[in-house]
């Protein structure tokens, strides 16, 4: 049944710094790596050669800029996956009781013997967390690497999502947000961790932390940033270069 | 949103046709023998026919008997369950004024309230969408109830019910495009909102995650077209209410212009359908910078 569980014993999920994602698309490429050959129907490419290359991606990473007035423009790079909801609409959309949430650990997937590729929850999903792959016809999503956190087949340090084993910034982090001393909690708290577009009543587990404001260099401050406890250096050369200075601005 | 045309011609078709059913069901005309025959086959033609058409935009159709499972949560699978539960109380119905010249009116009554709930279910699947503002409000499921009433009414030749329900419907669409329009703005969605940046500033998109559309944008971000939409609003308000009233009600009895009053009705009501899709605005489109 596609209804959700009341309660999950765990929720594991994702915490993404975007103070430190450098946007190197590398947890984009691991995760498609690791999810192609392993859960599921392999992730297809269409046209992958060709003038549209178009292809099922678990994993995304867009760049933001944000400019306010009179201050420098802030990149920021954003990777988005599935947010693992508590009250996910994708699930509850489900005509044929493929979608379903973990009672155990929260997670959301997709059982794609059941899938009839309708589409209709990646239409409820406000993220964008869901794409139809088109050579197989089912809905593929993140798993958060079901088939690495249990597999005892691997080194327990590699027991991660690939993202996150991946990521060389340390940017993605992974944990149990049901246990207020895990990683990520206390990480979430310490940094303000947010909730993206909480007022679709989704109740994602994963959290962002957003960026550290940046120096403005930009201001009539007097600060050299790279040599801040140095004396200024003189504005005009002396000797022989300043004469030459003057008598070239003279001519 | 996309405008398939697969789920653009479900929606229409098997709208009109459960209308029709709706209408048939209480008698209305009051028809047996081969009359109610043709009556009934048109009206399952198009229901049946708009629910084979919506099978054809699925990845995997093999898996849509499934798709009747899970009718506790999911709109789309509680269409499912009703639209054939519907079909097959109103046949028992049909058999009898066909065949027997007799009325097993329970059968007939019932079958009308249940297509009049499959109609319901077929606009929950829409009105539901909280991540499509223009959808999500009451009058979705008003307008889709309207558009199978009016045009039900119309296609079984009920002359009067069917003028004043066109008129209604026109002006209901009308509302719910000019409600519609501001939906998005007042659900307070914002590419600052979407990516919790709005604290840093004015946020836009520099760079793609790809470098052409993907599976979202095809399907969510659908804005191909919409700058036609105006004159296609303008097409969709003349022909689906305005000018199948007129001909109902200044010439009721010209089969030839009742017949021009239904195919009005069918091509502004596929113009407004398209619209409904391709003017949907879903919020994925915030991480996209792009409506």
């Amino acid at each position: 049944m596609t209804a959700l569980p009341n309660s999950t014993d765990k929720k594991l999920g994702l915490v993404i710094d975007l103070d430190t994602c450098v946007g190197c698309h590398a947890c984009v490429i691991s995760c498609k790596e690791w999810n192609t050959s392993n859960y599921g129907a392999p992730l297809s490419d269409m046209d992958a050669y060709g003038a549209e290359p178009d292809g099922t991606f678990l994993n995304r990473v867009h760049t933001f800029e944000a400019k306010a007035p009179e201050k420098p423009a802030q990149i920021v790079h954003f990777p988005k996956s599935c947010l693992h909801c508590e009250d996910a609409p994708c699930v509850t959309v489900c005509p044929t009781g493929a979608s379903y949430k973990r009672t155990e650990d929260g997670i959301v997937l997709v059982n794609e013997a059941d899938c009839m590729g309708c589409g209709l929850c990646a239409w409820a999903c406000p993220y964008g967390a869901r794409e139809m792959d088109k050579a197989e016809g089912v809905m593929k999503k993140c798993t958060l690497c079901v088939d690495r956190i249990y597999n005892e087949n691997i080194p327990e340090e590699d027991r991660v999502p690939s993202c996150v084993k991946t990521c060389p910034a340390g940017a993605r982090h992974f944990g149990d947000f049901a246990d207020p001393e895990s990683n990520v909690s206390i990480l979430s708290a310490a940094r303000g961790g947010i909730a993206l577009m909480e007022d679709q009543g989704t109740k994602p587990v994963n959290r962002y932390l957003p960026p550290r404001p940046k120096a403005d260099v930009t201001g009539t401050s007097q600060i050299d940033i790279p040599n801040p406890f140095l004396e200024p250096t003189p504005q005009k050369a002396g000797g022989f270069l300043g004469w030459l200075d003057n008598a070239l601005e003279k001519i | 949103m996309h405008p398939a045309p697969s789920v653009i011609i479900f929606t229409s078709l098997s709208g009109l046709g459960f209308g029709l059913l709706a209408w048939l069901g209480f008698g209305y005309p009051n028809v047996t023998g081969m009359t109610a025959f043709i009556f009934f086959f048109i009206a399952y033609a198009l229901a049946v026919g708009g629910l084979i058409s919506s099978t054809f935009h699925l990845g995997t159709p093999k898996n849509a008997i499934k798709a009747f499972s899970q009718w506790r949560t999911s709109w789309l699978s509680r269409e499912g369950v009703m639209s054939i539960v519907s079909l097959l109380v109103i046949a028992v119905y049909a058999i009898g004024v066909i065949f027997f010249n007799q009325r097993w009116q329970i059968f007939g009554w019932l079958g009308s309230v249940f297509s009049l709930i499959t109609i319901y279910t077929t606009s929950m699947i829409y009105g539901q969408m909280k991540t499509v503002p223009r959808w999500y409000m009451g009058l979705t499921p008003v307008l889709f109830l309207l558009y199978s009433l009016a045009g039900g009414a119309l296609l079984a030749a009920q002359v009067l019910p069917a003028a004043l329900l066109l008129v209604a419907l026109t002006i209901v669409q009308y509302f719910s495009w000019h409600i519609g329009d501001g939906a998005f703005k007042q659900a307070g969605h914002t590419i600052e909102t979407a990516t919790g940046l709005g604290n840093l500033g004015k946020v836009r998109l520099l760079e793609s995650p790809h470098s052409s559309p993907n599976y979202l944008m095809k399907e969510m971000v659908h804005v191909v077209g919409r700058k036609h939409a105006q004159k296609l609003r303008m097409i969709a308000i003349v022909l689906l209410g305005m000018v199948p009233a007129l001909i109902l009600l200044l010439a009721p009895a010209n089969h030839m212009l009742v017949g021009v009053a239904v195919l009005s009705h069918l091509i502004g009501l596929f113009a407004a359908r398209w619209l409904f899709f391709a003017e949907a605005e879903h919020v994925v489109g915030l991480y996209y910078d792009k409506r």
